[in-house]
């Protein structure tokens, strides 16, 4: 048994209104590559955050031993002069500089402020060498590939002298070259430099082909830590992962799914940047009047893409295929038109693009439907107020008045107000994506029960959600989406976490087959 | 009364602002030993201000799409004033030709500099700067450095007054202008301007009462009878008090007229059309407004048009009121406009902002001015002076509002 670089201990931290971690506990040994998973929301970056200082000590409980030493890091700069580099999902390169700028940035090869590019340009090639860029050390962030950027990361960390690297979903935006790649370099940084490595990954099967320990987290809390040996399988990891108890955390609901209401035929997109990519590919799918239909997958499944597509393209490029709304053909060309065809798509992100925060609840439901309240040209704000206080009555929506500014409104009752525009426009289709990220227990109970309350109206309603307690708790029939395709259909009643979950994995892995022939 | 606080504290920036508004005129009112409000004065205010209050009316709406601004403005009354010349007097048009092919000018220079900013997305200020650059030089162009009178109708609009319909007939009952040690002393009021004050008067203060009834008879929310009662009579005072100080002197001057009825215009397109909503929506979050199906280029294109037609107004009253097209007319015309909506309330980032607070802002401008020239201020000093006001309006909205935030 090795020591131990890493030793987390009792780790808690609250977030207003949510524990985010309980009582965790996470131990790494020198020179291992040690994976943390867990669903989304388990707690996994919480816990990196911790570890790097993003959440400065004293923002949490329990304590951090690295190196034999208790740390108490208030900042990314302590916790980088320790030892710790860690690389985000969202890459931290900036795109119009070069690689060697990018790889020296705030650790700047430099006497008295004045640069030494002499000394940069020389290290950046032995730091691109060591991880395998083959560009020129002057070639743009932007012009080089996702791949690319992630090992220029990479190289960034080893500039700092790193000796425990963290990785946060390093492989979800490459393609299945760019991921082998980056495996490999892991491996070889860890046999050859002892380089110690955390990586948060959904992919299991990557988990299992270079992991040497696995840490389970679920809700917050510590489920098991399993050596990875040739005895443990995806299917043992994925139950660690979901397998919660579920209580009675979905109000009751009986189907009342009626004649097939909306229907998407052979949907492709183009991502909008690279025309080349196909974002989606050929997803068929119908909803019936009054039923609540569940899209399930990983982030990146390309769902949220899907939707934004449907509604009046406001995603993508050379969208092929057809919407079928009541037997009829729909054509789409902008979010106003998909709105008049009663299509409402609430958004993942409610506070950059669900909310204007600086206005009230009332103007913020109104705005999808302004002609509601308008008679002739005229906007009638006593209308608009009426709606508003009918609203916040309707749904709840814990607040001063109507008059309260949305930004100043908790999470739960922020999606209410997104909600409450989305029920005002009046739509026939309704696309829910994640529409309980970020909030709490009791407020996801009370959005729940207005969703089945829009199905028992007839209303069509599409879930995007990266919970599977939730699809299975709400749905009525799923869908599963990996990489941009539909991978599998289930009724909800028939399908079990545990399913899903290797539906989207095998899926991977028979692209992954699909892609080396 | 919790209503009422309530009411205030929602509305507290702009009432901030009037207060705001008043003080300054008191305190230029009491250095300047009473001047600053002489009826002369007061007409004179209007007068020269009226061009900020016009451009401050446009350039809210281009503040309000995301702290855009227009820089382009000042160079636009340039152009057009050129233009007025041009067509007035060189080319002998009948003015009111000239007026309309004056007004057509800034609505293409609009839909020019529209069309960059919104459909090929290049940035508000560096699309304005650039017409900031090309107005000048076609204006510079077309008078090459001349200056050129303009047709009578120029001047009426600039610098007439709305004619007397009983001249000599009503004294100075109120006795006001011995009151304020006047050099001319004021035998007689302007009729038109008193009746003109009492119908308006009359006209808001039945609309607010009607207003209310109907609104009760909807369910909708009414202030209470008291507030509405306390309102009316406010209003009733300060515009006949306002109308009977502009008797006093030669009347109410054209360009009242126009500032007024773009006021009210504007107010009503800012609050009550579907237009309006969507610009506030479009600075509010631009985002969420798209995918709430706001089509946010039209409202770019909309917003920056109607800029460049506003300018053409301000460029055909200031033209008139200098009673010539001269090349150099209309420098920091932009600045005043923005500096204007900035006092007045409206936020750096967009989405926030009142044609009303506008208004205040470009009149707190104004009386500065005024009151620093009255009293012989240096012209530096009152440069200096502006441009203070100007930061610290809007340094006490950012600290206003991180209090609001804390709480």
């Amino acid at each position: 048994m090795s020591e131990y670089i890493l030793e987390m201990d009792n780790i808690t931290k609250e977030f207003p209104g949510v524990i985010a971690l309980k009582d965790v506990t996470f131990k790494v040994q020198k020179g291992e590559i040690h994976a943390l998973v867990g669903e989304n929301g388990a707690g996994k970056s919480t816990l990196m955050n911790v570890l790097s200082g993003i959440h400065p000590y004293g923002s949490y409980s329990g304590n951090i031993i690295f190196k034999g030493m208790e740390c108490k890091f208030r900042s990314i700069r302590e916790s980088e002069e320790a030892g710790i580099a860690i690389i985000h999902q969202e890459l931290a390169l900036s795109p119009y500089m070069t690689i060697a700028e990018n790889i020296f940035i705030g650790n700047e090869r430099a006497k008295h402020g004045i640069i030494n590019w002499d000394e940069t340009n020389t290290r950046a090639e032995e730091l691109m060498k060591r991880v395998g860029i083959r560009e020129k050390r002057s070639a743009l962030i932007k012009d080089i590939g996702v791949g690319k950027q992630q090992l220029v990361e990479i190289a960034k960390a080893l500039s700092k002298n790193c000796e425990l690297l963290i990785l946060d979903e390093p492989t979800a935006a490459l393609n299945d070259d760019d991921s082998d790649h980056l495996l490999e370099l892991l491996k070889t940084l860890n046999k050859e430099h002892g380089l110690t490595c955390i990586l948060i990954s959904h992919k299991i099967h990557e988990v299992l082909k270079i992991a040497d320990n696995i840490t389970v987290l679920r809700d917050g809390q510590t489920i098991e830590t399993i050596p990875n040996n040739a005895e443990v399988s995806e299917s043992r990891i994925i139950k660690g992962m979901v397998g919660r108890e579920m209580t009675d955390r979905f109000p009751k609901h009986v189907s009342h799914a009626g004649d097939i209401g909306f229907e998407v035929v052979d949907w492709v997109v183009h991502d909008p940047l690279d025309e080349e990519r196909v974002v989606i590919d050929h997803v068929s799918l119908n909803v019936r009047k009054g039923e609540i239909v569940g899209l399930a997958g990983l982030m990146g499944a390309g769902r949220t893409e899907l939707a934004m597509s449907i509604f009046g393209r406001a995603y993508g490029r050379k969208i092929s295929g057809k919407l079928i709304k009541d037997g009829k053909e729909i054509v789409l060309h902008n979010v106003s038109q998909a709105i008049d065809n009663g299509i409402a798509y609430v958004t993942e992100d409610r506070k950059t693009a669900g909310l204007i925060l600086i206005q009230d609840i009332k103007q913020n439901i109104t705005l999808a439907n302004l002609k509601g309240i308008t008679r002739g040209v005229v906007v009638n704000n006593d209308e608009e107020l009426l709606v508003g206080k009918q609203y916040r009555e309707k749904l709840s929506i814990k607040s001063s008045s109507v008059f309260q500014k949305a930004g100043n409104l908790s999470g739960g009752n922020q999606q209410k107000v997104v909600l409450s525009k989305w029920i005002f426009a009046n739509p026939d289709v309704l696309i829910l994506d994640e529409p309980t990220r970020g909030i709490d227990v009791g407020a996801k109970y009370e959005i729940y029960k207005i969703i089945l309350q829009l199905a028992e109206e007839g209303k069509c309603v599409i879930m995007i959600s990266s919970e599977l307690p939730e699809i299975l708790g709400i749905t009525d029939r799923l869908y599963i989406m990996n990489e941009g395709r539909i991978v599998g259909e289930m009724q909800t009643s028939e399908a079990t976490q545990v399913d899903i979950m290797s539906t989207i994995i095998q899926s991977s892995a028979e692209g992954n087959r699909g892609n080396k022939k | 009364m919790n209503k009422v606080r309530e009411y205030f504290s929602r509305n507290l920036r702009q009432y901030a602002m009037l207060i705001a508004l008043i003080v300054i005129m008191i305190f230029f009112g009491f250095i300047t030993q009473g001047k600053l409000i002489w009826p002369r004065n007061v007409s004179m205010l209007v007068r020269q201000n009226s061009y900020v209050l016009i451009l401050a009316t446009g350039m809210l709406f281009c503040i309000l799409t995301g702290g855009n601004v227009d820089l382009s403005v000042g160079s636009l009354v340039a152009l057009v004033s050129a233009m007025s010349g041009l067509m007035g007097t060189t080319l002998g048009l009948p003015a009111w030709l000239a007026m309309i092919i004056s007004l057509l000018t800034g609505f293409l220079a609009g839909l020019w500099q529209g069309f960059w900013i919104a459909y090929v997305k290049v940035p508000p200020f560096i699309t304005t700067l650039s017409g900031m650059l090309i107005f000048r030089g076609i204006d510079n162009v077309i008078l090459q450095g001349q200056t050129l009178p303009l047709p009578d109708l120029y001047v009426t609009v600039g610098s007439g007054s709305l004619p007397d319909i009983a001249p000599n007939s009503v004294p100075d009952f109120l006795g006001i202008s011995n009151l304020l040690n006047l050099q001319n002393k004021v035998e007689f009021l302007n009729v038109t301007t008193l009746v003109v004050g009492l119908a308006m008067s009359v006209i808001y203060v039945v609309y607010l009462f009607v207003s209310r009834k109907s609104k009760l008879a909807r369910g909708y929310e009414v202030p209470t009878f008291g507030s509405v009662v306390g309102k009316a009579a406010v209003f009733f005072i300060v515009i006949n008090l306002f109308s009977y100080w502009l008797a006093m002197d030669e009347g109410i001057p054209n360009l009242l007229v126009i500032v007024a009825a773009l006021f009210a215009i504007y107010t009503f397109i800012a609050q009550k059309t579907i237009i309006g909503r969507h610009v506030y929506a479009v600075g509010g979050n631009l985002k969420a407004a798209e995918l709430s199906g706001v089509n946010t280029k039209k409202i770019m294109f909309l917003v920056y048009t109607n800029m460049g037609i506003l300018a053409a107004i301000a460029g055909i009253v200031t033209a008139g009121r200098l009673n010539a097209a001269s090349p150099n007319v209309g420098a920091n015309f932009e600045l005043d406009a923005i500096g204007a909506c900035f006092i007045g309330g409206a936020s750096a980032y967009g989405g926030i902002g009142t044609i009303w607070g506008a208004m205040v802002g470009g009149l707190i401008m104004g009386i500065m001015n005024n009151g620093m020239s009255i009293i012989g201020l240096d012209v530096f000093l009152q440069s200096i002076a502006k441009g203070l006001v100007v930061l610290f309006a809007v340094a006490f909205d950012m600290y206003s509002k991180s209090k609001s935030r804390v709480k």
